[in-house]
Parts: C-alpha cells; structure tokens; sequence
C-alpha cells in the first residue's frame, strides 16, 4: 500500500534553492545587530559532546558553560540546551539543576539508527526516565531510501510516544538521504508523524547542516504553519563552526519564518565548537579589535 | 483542516543595523566630453545636472555636446579608424581590450558604488552583477580580435568603420561595456552617448581608456540628452548605429537611418511572459519571479513583467508572492542590505505610477508591499497587479519598474498565446520540473531570449536581442561579432 501524506510535498529545484539559499550570506550583520544576533545565536546553541569518550568531568565541564557561556562582561544568556549520550543524561541534569536548561539526549540508536525497534524505543524511554526534556532520535535512513515511508512514519509516532512529555527532535541525516526533495518528504513525513523539531544531521556524516539544507526544512515548517497553525522547530546540526555562519542561518530563519521562530523554543543550533568564535566577535564588538583566538576557550 | 488564516510576522527581531557601503570614491564636481583621448569642454560651455536618485539631489555638472562636439567626435574616430586601430594588428587590438579589463576588475568597487549613486541601483546588484559582467564582456571579446575569421569560415570579415552607440540608463556601463566591446574586436571605432542621467560611470571608462593607453579618437564619448543622440544618428559620417533603449525611440532611429547605408541593430522594450506551470518547483519558481520582474527596481528590458500562473495554483502562488515581498528591503542604494534601490529618475517615477494608476482604474487589483520608504528621492514599492486581462494598459505596456502584472491560464495552449499577445518578443521565462515541457513550449515562444526555471541569466558567450518590437540584431557571443562586420 501506498504511503499518503495530509499536505503535499512541493518539487525541489537544486539549482534554485541553492542560489536562494546563497542569498542570505550577502545580508551585511553589523554593529548592534551582530551582537544581538550572537547572543541570540548562544540562546538557542544546544552545547554538545557526543563522544565515545565522555566522562562525568566532561559532562560536568559542558554544563557549567551551558549556565555560563562566557565571561560576564559579554551579558551573554545560557545555551540552549546540553546534549549529550543517554548515560551521561542523569550526571547532566544534576549538574543543571537549579538552572532552566533543558537536558537533550540523543536516542533510538544513534548515530546509525540500525537497531531492532524494540531496543531503539528502549533507549528512548531510558533516557526520558534518566531525566531528558528532549530527545534527538535519528530515523532509519535505510528504511526511508527503500521507500518504507509507513515504517519511518510508524517509528516517529512510536518513539513520539516513548518520549511522553519530552520534546523530539527528529534527526534525518540529510548527507545520506542526498537530495533535496528526499529532504522535502523526510520532513514532512516527521511533522505530520508528530516531531516538534526536525534537525539536519547528527554530526557525524559530512556534509552536515548546509543552508539549502535548512531551507528546505524551513519551507517545510512554514508551509505547514500557514496551513495548520502549528509551530514546528529547526535545528541545523553539525559543521557550524564560525559566528559567520551561525548569523546566515539566524537570517534565514528571520527571512523565511518570520520573527516567531526566532526564539530557542523553534529554533537551535546543535554545536560543539561555535561558542569560541561567537566569544571572539563579541569581544571584538567591545573592544573594537580581534585578539588572537588563543585568548578564548576552545573547549 | 483548520481553516483559520495563519500570518508569518516579518517584525523587528534581529533588525539590520544600516551596513553603507563606505569606500571613497572619486566623484567629480565636474564631467566633461572624452573626444579624441582627452577630456574637453563642450563648445556651447553648456552643461546639465546629474542627479542622484536617491536623494533627489545634484551629484555632479555634465557637458551636454551639441551637433559641433559630435562632429569633432566623429572626425576623430573616423582618423583612429582610419589611421591607428583599422590598421592594427588584430592580436594587438585584443591586448588593449584585455588591458581594459582588467583595469575595470581592479577598479570594480568604485565603479560599482559610482553605478549605484548615479543610477539608483542597490549596490549589491552593480558589485555581484552588473561590475563583473562588464569585465566579462572585455575579456570575452577581447578573446575573439584575433579570431574572427574562425567565427566566420570562408568569409573574410572586416570592420564596418565608425560606430555611433546609445545606450540607456538601467545598466549605464553594463550597455556601455556590451557595445564597446565588439566594436572594438571587430576593427571599429566608436562614439559612445550615455543616458541623459547615467553619464558618470562612462566617463570614468574613459579615465580607463586613458590609463589602458587605447590610442586617442577609438573611443569617443559624448553626453547629452535626446537630441545629441539624433545628432550622433543623423551624422554622415557614421557607418553603424546601435542602439538600446524604448521602442518609441528605436521607431524614430530606425526611420531616420532609413535609406542611408548605415548599419542598424535595436534592442528595445521588452513585456516579458513568465510562465509558471502547476508542475513548477514553487518556491524556487517564486525566487525566480521575484527576480524577473524586482531585479534593478524592474528597470530590465527583459524583466518578467506579465506572470502567467496556471490557474490551480494561482492562489497559493500568489499568497507566497505577497509574503516574499514583505522581505524585500527597499532603501539606500549603498546599503549592502538593500534589495530594492531608487527608481532612476523622477521622469520614470511618474510614469510608473501613471500606469499603475490606470492598472487600478481598468480594475485589475493592486497589491504592494507594506514596506515604508524614504521620504526625499525616488521611490516605488514593489507591487503587483491580479487580476489583469491581456487588454489592460499595463498587460500591454512596458511599465519599466517594480510592478508585475499577473493572468492565469488553463492549459499549455492558452499559455503560448498569451505569452505572445504582445507587440514584444525580448525575453520569456519557462517555470515547470518537466523537461520535455520546457523543450515544447519553448519552440512555441516568440521571443528572443527564453530562460527555463532563471530568469534574467547574462553571460557574455549567449547572444541577446528580439523579436518583433523588441528589436533586431544580437549582442552577445559570436552573433554580436557580426553586427559590427560587413
């Protein structure tokens, strides 16, 4: 049987969307703006380590910065969010405690998504009962690319379930599904299977968050706004490295969505190593020039 | 389905704080005629003001060149045609172009910024499009001095001789680059008039004649109003007229070259059909729209003026168009931020909104960005007209500014024929994901230059011109090559 969707899915042009997408890189941020923007960029960074090699003293390390992201005199507000592997989600909401900042947790056998279902929404409810607000569950690419649309849609909606009252982000890992109208459907196929956030990529497969990418997944939550009223999140994840990029994607949201999702609840950035460069255009905007990076925190 | 309307809010979060572009230029007080390698003064000691756009206000004093200057300039290409660059070795004309180009590439952000003061055109237009096609252009054409029997096998191509030029104030050193340029090439000469209120730029391409060390008298050039075009035209001694602007004047060169031996080629209005099929990619194919008919404030022969939407998307294409105009950014020509620049003068202002009143009147539906704009200088909001009939002035009219007129159609057929209800054929835009389409409706349009799923795309290797009241001749790759050889 065939899969259908509530609402259509429009056709990608990749020429089109790509000169589209390049647009926004020539908006000039300046001054006043640039800082809003920055600190704006902070708000909404869910600070990240998803390593092999996560420690309790690294966990700890993360969350401290997600309170504090850098030195006072920038008034600079909290991340986000912190995410992190789902054993390190009961060390990381003690370390928030007291603070607002939500705990994410990726899931359903991340990064590769190849687990029995069974184990996937295990995971899930693991990570929610260890505390998680929000969870970042990556879809089963190989189901979506054999046309197994029901079952990627079946999957969503059953972890939707698992995860109770935290939030999903559903994770496509658009550098494997390729194209543009692949990413289209995935997203459309996510929201109506009842994501409240659609996130590019985990992080560990290049290309990660490109713009086009987000654009596509921007259109797609503004089209089904227009038509439901229902505010879907985006979340670029992965290969956002510079203040530069973070502030092109910031007007991108600005231009497509409007100024309601400017905010961290409809839209994050998932970053491991942003916040350094964001620090040292804040500094320059106060000082009036750059320093050498080695005065701002890498890690 | 929830049938509550649901609003984008386009507001003041993360507001851009003004971003002008701040490289000094060397703007002149004073703009005198460049004849024979060196600036003079016109006879008549007469001048007039060039006005910035966005402002209102006078930038610079202009030599306006009378019948005895334009004489001077014609003896003066015609001794360089005859004596220097006809004899020149072809491969050495081509260095020359090549020097210029690279020239203009080097100076490219203070022409770019001079582009936008005098003409109104945001910044981020004359530096990403119109700067860089100019180089093009030379370097294109420069590659071709030496080469021209190969463009023409079995012929023996040779220069025509004095070339009088034209041009028209949307792309003031773009035009003057896309006519220059194969004059060159081929062996000619040239006298050059910029628009009544675009001069500056050209003559700051003069500047880089001088500095090129192109020797005196191959270009020749000579600002003024109409009637020190129709001297230039009129002249005996001119062997080719080219020409780029409205129809109506075009319709009075051609009359006036009739029955001499001069060569002719006109390129001029333009109401071009984009036509956006149901199977289109949607919003790549509004972006392309936005494009077609917005780019240069609408000052684009070829701008997609009429928007023939298939008539089960009309709604949905049209509510996307009204959001997308709510982010164009209209304002300061230098503001790296500005979408949407001054209309070029206060002459065009009115006309534009002279038709888009008689839109209204004819009872078509006005829609317009909500956009505020600045209070001194010349301005129009980009706006577009539903519920147009092929019979309303402004389906008919060339409008040459921000305003599209929108029609639907019912099938491929219906397209075709009102994409050609026109006494125009410049340009026509093709939006659907089918190639075949594309290839089909294509092969139906009368017009010289058809963009499928782009729209307004310039390369100096593809040849450009019209049908119809659009004009005759090509600029642009090889084909420009043969409007400057006999």
């Amino acid at each position: 049987m065939s899969f259908v969707l509530n609402y259509p899915v429009p056709r990608i042009d990749q020429v089109g969307l790509e000169e589209r997408a390049a647009s926004f890189k020539k908006r000039s941020i300046k001054n006043e703006a640039k800082a809003v923007g920055l600190k704006m960029a902070v708000s909404m960074m869910d600070l990240t380590t998803l390593e092999g090699a996560d420690t309790k003293g690294k966990v700890s390390r993360l969350c401290r910065k997600a309170r504090q992201p850098m030195a006072k005199r920038y008034d600079c507000p909290p991340c986000g969010a912190v995410c992190v592997y789902p054993n390190q989600v009961a060390h990381a909401v003690e370390e928030l405690d007291g603070s607002s900042i939500p705990v994410a947790s990726v899931a359903t056998g991340f990064p590769s998504g190849q687990y029995p279902l069974k184990l996937r929404l295990a995971d899930v409810k693991d990570a929610v009962q260890s505390g998680a607000q929000e969870i970042d569950m990556v879809i089963s690419r190989g189901n979506f690319l054999e046309g197994r649309l029901a079952e990627v849609s079946d999957e969503i909606s059953a972890v939707k379930e698992a995860c109770g009252k935290a939030h999903l982000k559903v994770i496509f890992e658009t550098g494997e599904l390729q194209t543009y109208d692949n990413v289209r459907l995935v997203s459309q196929l996510a929201i109506e299977a009842g994501g409240d956030f659609i996130k590019t990529s985990t992080g560990k497969v290049s290309p990660a968050a490109t713009l086009p990418v987000t654009l596509v997944m921007l259109e797609t939550v503004r089209d089904h706004f227009l038509k439901t009223g229902k505010r879907i999140g985006v979340k670029p994840a992965g290969g956002i490295r510079t203040a530069k990029e973070a502030l092109q994607f910031l007007v991108m949201v600005k231009e497509t969505l409007g100024d309601d999702w400017l905010t961290p609840d409809l839209f994050r950035f998932g970053a491991s190593s942003l916040l350094g460069d964001v620090e040292l255009q804040l500094a320059k905007l106060i000082d009036g020039n750059y320093q050498s990076a080695d005065y701002f925190s890498k890690s | 389905m929830d049938k509550k309307k649901h609003h984008l809010k386009f507001g003041s979060s993360l507001s851009y704080a003004p971003a002008p572009e701040t490289t000094p230029v060397p703007l002149k007080k004073q703009y005198e005629l460049f004849i024979n390698g060196e600036f003079v003064a016109p006879q008549s000691g007469s001048y007039f003001n060039s006005v910035n756009p966005a402002t209102g206000k006078r930038l610079a004093r202009i030599a306006k060149a009378e019948e005895s200057d334009i004489n001077l300039a014609v003896k003066s290409a015609r001794r360089a045609y005859e004596k220097v660059w006809g004899p020149m070795p072809p491969a050495e004309r081509g260095k020359y172009l090549f020097r210029i180009a690279r020239i203009i590439q080097e100076k490219a952000r203070e022409l770019a910024i001079l582009e936008s003061m005098d003409g109104g055109k945001p910044i981020k237009e004359s530096r990403d499009v119109d700067l860089p096609l100019v180089a093009a252009h030379f370097f294109y054409y420069a590659g071709w001095a030496d080469k021209l029997k190969y463009a023409f096998p079995g012929k023996d191509p040779r220069p025509l001789g004095v070339a009088g030029q034209v041009i028209p104030w949307n792309f003031p050193l773009l035009m003057a680059a896309w006519k220059i340029a194969p004059a060159l090439a081929c062996g000619n000469t040239v006298v050059l008039k910029p628009a009544e209120t675009t001069s500056i730029t050209a003559m700051h391409l003069a500047e880089i004649f001088q500095d090129a060390g192109l020797p005196p008298g191959v270009v020749n050039i000579v600002s003024g109003a109409g009637e020190t075009g129709a001297a230039l035209v009129e002249h005996d001694d001119v062997d080719k007229i080219a020409f780029t602007g409205s129809t109506a004047v075009g319709k009075r060169i051609a009359q006036s070259v009739a029955g001499t031996p001069k060569k002719l080629t006109l390129e001029l209005g333009g109401k071009a059909a984009n036509i956006v099929f149901d199977d289109c990619t949607i919003d790549q194919a509004v972006e392309g729209v936005i494009n077609g008919i917005y780019f240069n404030q609408g000052h684009v022969c070829c701008a997609g003026s009429r928007l023939l939407i298939q008539e089960s998307i009309h709604d949905d294409f049209v509510a996307r168009l009204s959001r997308r105009i709510e982010t164009l950014r209209v304002g300061d020509p230098l503001d790296k931020n500005t979408d949407i620049g001054a209309i070029n003068s206060k002459a065009q202002l009115k006309r534009i909104t002279e038709l888009v009143k008689t839109g209204e009147e004819e009872g078509a539906e006005l829609h317009t960005s909500s956009c505020r704009i600045p209070e001194e200088g010349f301005w129009h909001r980009p706006s577009f007209f539903t519920g147009v009939t092929s019979s309303h002035r402004v389906a008919r009219e060339e409008i040459f500014g921000p305003v599209l007129s929108i029609m639907t159609f019912r099938t491929p057929a219906e397209a075709v024929s009102l994409a050609n209800d026109t006494c125009y054929g410049l340009s026509a835009g093709i939006w659907t994901d089918k190639g075949s389409k594309i290839f089909s409706i294509a092969d139906q349009l009368k017009a010289g230059v058809i963009w499928a799923n782009t729209f307004n795309k310039f390369d100096p290797t593809s040849p450009f011109g019209g049908y119809k009241e659009s004009g005759f001749g090509r600029e642009g790759g090889v084909q420009g090559l043969s409007a400057y050889l006999s």
